[in-house]
């Protein structure tokens, strides 16, 4: 069986592979856009915040044992716990000011957490196994489907639609909303507003940590796992608009599958695809795709 | 500063004593910077000279238009790149060599700001980086970068066919010049009434709009002019080191220059010198030791931007204009 010449089991293989990745760009961009629609920043930190739950994983089984199940317990909690500490000793100073600062003190954080890990771990990839009852796939007839790749294809559309759900229709989320809009009346209403930043920032950094522990047993746990993909995040992000939650998550999953295809064509462009469309979704729609505004 | 200035007299106006003495302190860093290779090895004194002029590249547009480019590398290692190659491979002098990365750079340049300056603030910052990281895929595939590798043993030949570079203080005399000329240029670009514009432009963009200007052309004639000067830096880098290298189109390079420019004072002339001074001799220190220099870099960027945000030259300024 083929299509356009490329056998069909190849083509699904590669579309699996692409919605698996796209599944880690939907997590980290979300973040990026519940941070951005509070604290108006960019997490330059995201991609150190996810490798840093690779290696929380990676540690907590380790030196305690920890199994792969208790570490998505634990792990997105540690890194909520840093990144509250992070927001309320340093990031909450640079309130009022040009947001340009948030983006280069999140880059120092980025620096010193990775050159941290680096000093103590080497560049050196760590190993880190999946859960044996994830091992192993299924046979579809048309394709093996490795279990442990859907899991975190399924994990990550349950968080991603979980967040959407919280913030744009609960209680919770209304209270964020109405922060976010309005920061100095919230306040004369009595929300907490500070609390709210932290916490969003929190939340966002234990997505990031959520999607580092899932990456763990398929990528490396390096020190530098981070960096590279935060940068295609980022452009994730340019091409679907910071506006929208919904539109972080849809850009996240296509551009995973657009850059799986890319793979099967012509996998010379695989690394350099997103680039390129966000460059042309640029020059075209300057506010990205479901942006309102430029 | 020029005697024709068309300024009204204000508080900001330099006193004639001020103006003395920036002249004094002017002729006091020339001499030292023609005395320097005497005293210190020469080539470290040539890599503060390359930063410098890349990090002065970045502040006109970074401390001048207020747009933070996080993909300055590309300018800087796209230079090194083109100039390594062409005196490598095609045998060129050192001075057209310099200039065909000075081109290629503003080429560079070109193509990406016409992309980045239709968005503003924190998206151009992030499509720059982007766009470098596409850049950066490009040049590890292209056939003359040699991937991993980068160009090495590159001549550095001789200037105007007479005067031999491949001694370390020749070349720094020849670096010197170059980073002077640099250096002019940037103070002629911010002095000038095209500057004053480009400032307008950083303190609110929608009135430079409003008076008229046509404030995408500004944008991207400083970012192509800021694109030259990194690849200026990066050309006369790649000849010193005689290495070009994937390290220098890297967004780890961009953020060393965007920290040497904070450190120093952005919009400040002589600030991203300073901070590349800094920063250079730090890494220079800290090679010798255990420490892990991407931590200390890290932390003195936390610290630039929390307390620091002025810079060393601004705080400097500060204490010097205060009654």
């Amino acid at each position: 069986m083929e299509i356009f010449g490329i056998s069909v089991p190849a083509l699904a293989g590669q579309l699996l592979i692409g919605l698996f990745n796209g599944a880690f760009y939907a997590l980290l961009s979300l973040g990026l856009a519940v941070i951005f629609g509070m604290l108006r920043i960019i997490n330059f930190a995201h991609g150190a915040f996810y490798m840093l739950g690779a290696f929380s994983a990676y540690m907590l089984s380790a030196y305690l044992g920890a199994s792969f199940w208790l570490s998505l317990l634990i792990v997105p909690l540690v890194l909520a716990a840093l990144a509250a500490v992070l927001e309320r000793s340093m990031l909450q100073r640079l309130a009022g000011l040009d947001p340009l600062y948030g983006l280069l003190l999140t880059f120092g954080f980025a620096l010193i957490l990775e050159g941290g890990m680096q000093y103590v771990f080497g560049v050196a990839g760590q190993p880190y196994s999946p859960p044996a009852s994830l091992s192993g796939a299924s046979n579809l007839g048309f394709m093996f489907m490795p279990h442990y790749r859907a899991f975190v294809i399924v994990v990550s559309l349950f968080v991603c639609f979980g967040t959407w759900l919280l913030i744009e229709r609960t209680k919770i989320g209304s209270i964020l909303r109405a922060a976010t809009e309005n920061p100095s009346l919230s306040e004369v209403f009595g929300l907490n507003v500070p609390v709210l930043i932290t916490a969003t920032y929190a939340f966002g950094a234990a997505l990031a940590g959520i999607a580092g522990i899932m990456a763990a047993p398929v990528f490396q746990v390096s020190p530098h796992m981070g960096s590279n993909l935060i940068i295609v995040v980022f452009a994730v992000v340019v091409i679907g608009g910071m506006g929208s939650i919904m539109g972080a998550i849809i850009s996240g999953f296509a551009l995973g599958l657009v850059e799986g295809l890319t793979k099967v064509f012509y996998s010379e462009a695989s690394n350099v695809v997103v680039f390129v469309i966000m460059a042309i979704v640029l020059y075209f729609r300057p506010a990205g795709l479901f942006g309102k505004d430029a | 500063m020029s005697n024709t200035t068309t300024h009204i007299p204000g508080p900001t106006q330099s006193l004639p004593s001020a103006r003395a003495l920036k002249l004094v302190a002017f002729a006091v860093l020339a001499v030292a910077l023609l005395i320097a290779p005497a005293v210190l090895y020469p080539v470290f004194l040539m890599k503060i000279l390359c930063f410098a002029l890349f990090a002065s590249a970045l502040n006109l547009l970074l401390g001048y238009t207020g747009l933070l480019s996080f993909g300055h590398a590309t300018f800087f290692g796209g230079g090194a790149y083109f100039t390594a190659y062409c005196v490598k491979a095609l045998e060129v002098g050192p001075l057209t060599g310099i200039l065909i990365g000075v081109a290629g750079a503003a080429v560079l340049g070109l193509a990406i700001g016409v992309i980045a300056i239709r968005r503003q603030g924190i998206y151009f910052a992030m499509t720059t980086l982007a766009l470098s990281q596409l850049a950066y895929f490009c040049f590890l595939r292209a056939p003359f970068t040699n991937a991993e590798d980068g160009i090495q043993n590159v001549p550095r030949g001789t200037l105007f066919g007479v005067i031999d570079l491949t001694d370390h203080v020749t070349m720094y005399f020849f670096v010197l010049t170059v980073f002077a000329i640099g250096m002019f240029a940037i103070w002629r670009i911010v002095t000038s009434p095209f500057g004053e514009v480009v400032k307008a432009i950083r303190e609110n963009e929608q009135r430079a709009i409003s008076l008229g200007y046509n404030v995408n052309r500004y944008k991207l004639s400083v970012f192509t002019v800021s694109a030259a000067l990194a690849g200026l830096a990066g050309s006369t880098k790649a000849l010193v080191f005689q290495i070009a290298t994937l390290t220098d189109v890297s967004w780890q390079m961009s953020g060393e220059a965007i920290l040497m420019a904070l450190l120093g004072g952005l919009g400040t002339l002589t600030g991203p010198s300073v901070g590349a001074t800094v920063i250079v001799t730090m890494q220079n220190y800290l090679a010798a030791t255990s420490v892990p220099v991407n931590v200390v870099i890290g932390v003195v960027f936390v610290i630039s931007v929390l307390l620091f945000r002025k810079g060393i030259v601004g705080v400097f300024q500060r204490f010097s204009k205060a009654p």
